[in-house]
């Protein structure tokens, strides 16, 4: 009875009735001032105006039965300022607005994991139409909508893959604060987040979409309602980004303990706020271009329209503006989350601490000048090619320096081959052939043949599956047992470990050889003689699913079942938040920590003793 | 928690640095001749083109440049793994705390730069020549000298057409080129955006309505190559592919008197020879 009552109120079910509810009220809303009077407006079966008020009447609706609305308008009426949302407690709490930066960690790790499993199903797809040469399971339009629903939900989600669920939890502990600068955006960002994702999952209900994630126009122009949908998701995710990222950034500035100077701060908390700081100036760029996409799709204006004083080049340009900073989003928590834990693993400080902090900084800088070597054969400024080859080779050097310090932080180092640290060496050998075989496309004359085949393709799953997802299992298997008191199997992990990283070699190693050899990306039919690799890949690549069902019942069986209750500190780690209990308690501290060291002091003596123990007097802020 | 202090470790009188710097040099100086040698060779797309073998040499560079590092990382990572394990069980030992030196984070700083500025250099020097097979766009920079041929090629959704407007401007559906021959390609699209892919000539441009996109190639021997689409562009994009012939100058001839024939009823038709056509009104359909 108790439980049932806790399903009225502002909660996800509410959320869910009521964003329906406003879905239906743009829906007929827009048709009742457009529909009639205006049918000119869109050369479409659909009229556009109506399906994205639908979907901007449905997110408002959603965030409301949230409760998103209530605190400004407790506000306004004179209500002074609180945090009431974080003191719900139970289950309940993680389908409903919560402003425990805690929580919200968590909500984020099961929500874009849900997201990224959906992803996963499309490439699982995707590789079965491609086991044979000729044109065979999927309407060719329906191939076109999952390639584009991978691609697009894979970024999209993925880009607050590591910022989302482990920046959220750990940024404050690990800058010694009780809460991040903003909880209610904090919050905000991600229930942002899974609107979007429902929205792009809809997209078949209208047609699906046909352009990649990339949304090409004029392709984009002619495309079924159902690009409404990519464009409404892509904002969407796009505004979460930039609050997240501007959250990141205003409590690292702002809130760290007293003693924690820039040189002590954990080098995680660096690749935070490097990627924190191009999530912040990158996003905004996306949502003004899709706005104007937006515009042309559904009052016909001619932003991207050739002729009509537009340009497509203009969203290729401003597309790729975001899009380049948009992969560092997803590589640079990476970098970070490898050389946060090589220390944990070899018993060694971190190797360079200053060397590495610039090398994050650099890949920064540097994302911001190299985004038109995405089009390098596109025939747009064709003079500048040079520049943009030496701009996009010289990342390699800040680059090189994560590897550098990472290595000689290995370096006679005592190493553990735990379950986190072999996914962070498989980061080594990713990034190696992800980050070389970029050489190839930085380069214009290599890049004429591999760009836009499965080469390319190829690269950059290795720098964001190679790079991204495996630091991401690397910070699940070092970080969930803190942040939810369970341990998880090891033998478990290690079996995953090893055929996540077997099969997704030989999953995306063979496509190199085929975009070698000529083979372009998002193609239904391909040349026969292409059929074996493709077969290879294709076994690959489910078996490659298999290993992440391996991980899927890990994380049921020892969180659901097995429930065998996680040490304070199971790794040896001098970082603060393994001196905290599993899992950490509401408020984090007792009393604010005062820091008087980096956390990477291995081998120079005990650690500092930086958090006041349980039972000392209570500090509340 | 409080970990032993480091503790003496039976090789720890070797210079494990020595070792593995020999270990690399001589497996850099064994691997990087046998893949040039070996691996060079299969590097794509082949010698039909001029274009074609200068990117083949580019990759051959790039190959040869990145094996020893690839080289250095797993001599490294092996030597590492193997010889710096933590005894299985017992309590935690800590390495030495080495925080920073000096020498090598400036020798890896040199080695990185100087590889990535020669690399930078050798690209251009490469594109500069003859702008590499890669669209180059309506005003091309790099343009090679001599007496050359146009091909107008029309991407729209689902096929290539190729004009030749020195020979009256007929239109075709296949592409057929004259040995020997410089030919200045001007990629162009009605509709979406298109890229004109010839793999075997090492030609790549994007084709954007309104957009003239020039890229230059010169043929080699007789024979044929694949032509594909190389941008998604809409719903039988996989379906948009052909082939194309490099053939001798006679043929060449031959086939545009055949072709001028073919055409002559309908060149009366056909708009005149534009460097970009207006694009097809937007049609939804995929
Ligand atoms: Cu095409």
């Amino acid at each position: 009875m108790a439980a049932a009552r806790r399903l009225i109120g502002f909660n996800l079910l509410t959320a869910i009735v009521l964003g329906i509810g406003g879905w239906y009220a743009g829906w007929f809303g827009a048709h009742a001032i457009t529909g009639p009077s205006l049918d000119w407006f869109s050369a479409a079966d659909y009229n556009e105006v109506s399906v994205f008020m639908a979907y901007i009447g449905g997110v408002i609706g959603f965030l409301a039965g949230l409760g998103f609305l209530n605190y400004p308008f407790a506000r306004l009426r004179g209500y002074p300022p609180s945090l009431r949302e974080k003191e719900t407690g139970g289950w309940s709490r993680y389908f409903s607005l919560c402003t425990d930066h805690k929580v919200v960690g968590i909500q984020y790790l099961w929500g874009i994991g849900l997201f990224f499993f959906i992803g996963g199903l499309n490439a699982m797809l995707i590789r079965t139409e491609l086991l044979r040469p000729a044109h065979q399971v999927f309407p060719a339009g329906t191939y076109l909508t999952i390639v584009g629903m991978h691609g697009t939900m894979m970024m999209g989600m993925m880009s607050s893959g590591i910022l989302g669920p482990f920046a959220n939890y750990f940024v404050p502990i690990l800058i010694g604060a009780r809460r991040m600068a903003f909880p209610r955006i904090e919050a905000l960002t991600f229930w942002l987040l899974m609107a979007a994702g429902g929205i792009l999952t809809t997209t078949i209900f209208f047609g699906g979409f046909p352009t990649g994630w990339t949304g090409y126009p004029p392709l984009e122009s002619q495309a079924n309602a159902g690009m409404d949908c990519y464009i409404l998701f892509f904002a969407l995710v796009g505004i979460s980004m930039t609050l997240l990222g501007l959250n990141m950034i205003a409590t690292i500035l702002t809130m760290r303990a007293p003693g924690l100077t820039w040189t002590r701060l954990p080098i995680f908390v660096w690749g935070v706020i490097s990627t924190a700081s191009l999530m912040v100036l990158a996003a905004p760029v996306l949502i003004a271009t899709l706005g104007m996409a937006a515009f042309d799709r559904a009052i016909n204006t001619t932003f991207f329209v050739a002729g009509g004083g537009g340009s497509n080049y203009l969203y290729q340009n401003l597309f790729w503006v975001f899009g380049h900073p948009e992969v560092y989003i997803l590589a640079l928590p990476g970098f970070a989350i490898v050389l946060e834990l090589l220390p944990v693993f070899s018993r060694k400080p971190l190797w360079g601490y200053r060397l590495a902090v610039a090398g994050l900084l650099g890949v920064t800088l540097l994302s911001w000048m190299v985004w038109q070597h995405h089009l390098f054969v596109s025939g747009i400024n064709g003079d500048l090619r040079p520049f943009y080859m030496l701009s996009t080779e010289l990342i390699s050097i800040p680059t090189g320096f994560t590897f550098i310090c990472g290595m000689m932080t290995i370096w006679r180092g005592q190493i553990r081959f735990t379950v986190p640290m072999l996914f962070c060496l498989a980061w080594f050998f990713n990034f190696l052939l992800g980050g070389l075989s970029g050489v190839f496309l930085s380069d214009v004359p290599s890049d004429v043949t591999t760009h836009g085949s499965f080469f390319s393709m190829a690269h950059f799953h290795y720098t964001i599956m190679g790079g991204l997802i495996f630091t991401f299992f690397a910070a699940v298997y070092y970080w969930v047992p803190k942040m939810t008191g369970w341990q998880l199997n090891e033998r478990l992990g290690k079996i995953h470990f090893w055929t996540m990283f077997v099969f997704f070699n030989s999953t995306f190693a063979p496509l190199f050889a085929l975009g070698f050899m000529g083979m372009p990306r998002r193609v239904v039919t391909y040349d026969p003689s292409f059929q074996f690799l493709n077969d290879w890949v294709s076994v690959s690549a489910f078996l490659l699913g298999i290993s992440m069902l391996v991980f899927l019942f890990n994380l049921v069986w020892s969180l659901a079942f097995k429930k065998v209750p996680a040490e304070a500190n199971p790794w040896g780690s001098r970082s603060i938040e393994f001196q905290l209990p599993s899992p950490v308690p509401v408020h984090n501290f007792d009393r604010i920590p005062v820091f008087t060291d980096d956390p990477y002091g291995y081998g120079e003596g005990p650690a500092p003793q930086w958090v006041v123990p349980a039972g000392a007097p209570a500090g509340r802020e | 928690m409080a970990a032993e202090p480091m503790a003496a470790r039976p090789s720890d009188g070797v210079s494990h640095g020595r070792r593995v710097i020999t270990a690399w040099l001589v497996v850099s100086a064994i691997a990087t001749p046998l893949v040039v040698v070996l691996v060079g060779p299969l590097l794509p797309p082949g010698n039909a083109s001029t274009q074609a073998s200068q990117q083949v040499i580019d990759n051959t560079v790039i190959t040869g440049i990145v094996t020893p590092v690839v080289c250095l990382i797993f001599v490294f990572f092996v030597y590492a793994l193997l010889n710096f394990r933590a005894p299985k069980g017992g309590a935690l030992v800590d390495g030495p705390p080495l925080r920073n030196h000096a020498g090598i984070q400036i020798a890896w700083m040199v080695i990185t730069s100087v590889t990535v500025l020669f690399l930078a250099g050798f690209g251009t020097y490469e594109l500069l020549q003859n702008g590499a097979g890669g669209g180059q766009g309506p005003s091309p920079v790099a343009v090679p000298g001599g007496k050359k041929i146009a091909v107008q090629v029309i991407a729209q959704q689902w096929e290539f057409t190729y004009r030749y407007p020195g020979f009256g401007g007929f239109e075709s559906h296949e592409l057929v080129l004259p040995e020997d021959t410089y030919v200045v390609l001007h990629v162009t699209s009605l509709d979406v955006v298109h890229s004109f892919w010839a793999y075997e000539l090492g030609v790549k441009a994007d084709a954007n309505p309104r957009v003239d996109n020039v890229a230059f190639v010169r043929t080699k021997a007789p024979g044929m190559f694949q032509v594909r689409c190389a941008e998604l562009c809409g719903l039988w994009h996989g379906y948009m592919y052909n082939n194309g012939h490099v053939v001798s100058a006679d043929q060449f001839h031959a086939w545009v008197k055949s072709q001028q024939a073919l055409y002559k009823p309908i060149a009366k038709y056909l708009p005149g020879f534009r460097r970009e056509y207006l694009p097809a009104p937007v049609r939804r359909g995929g």
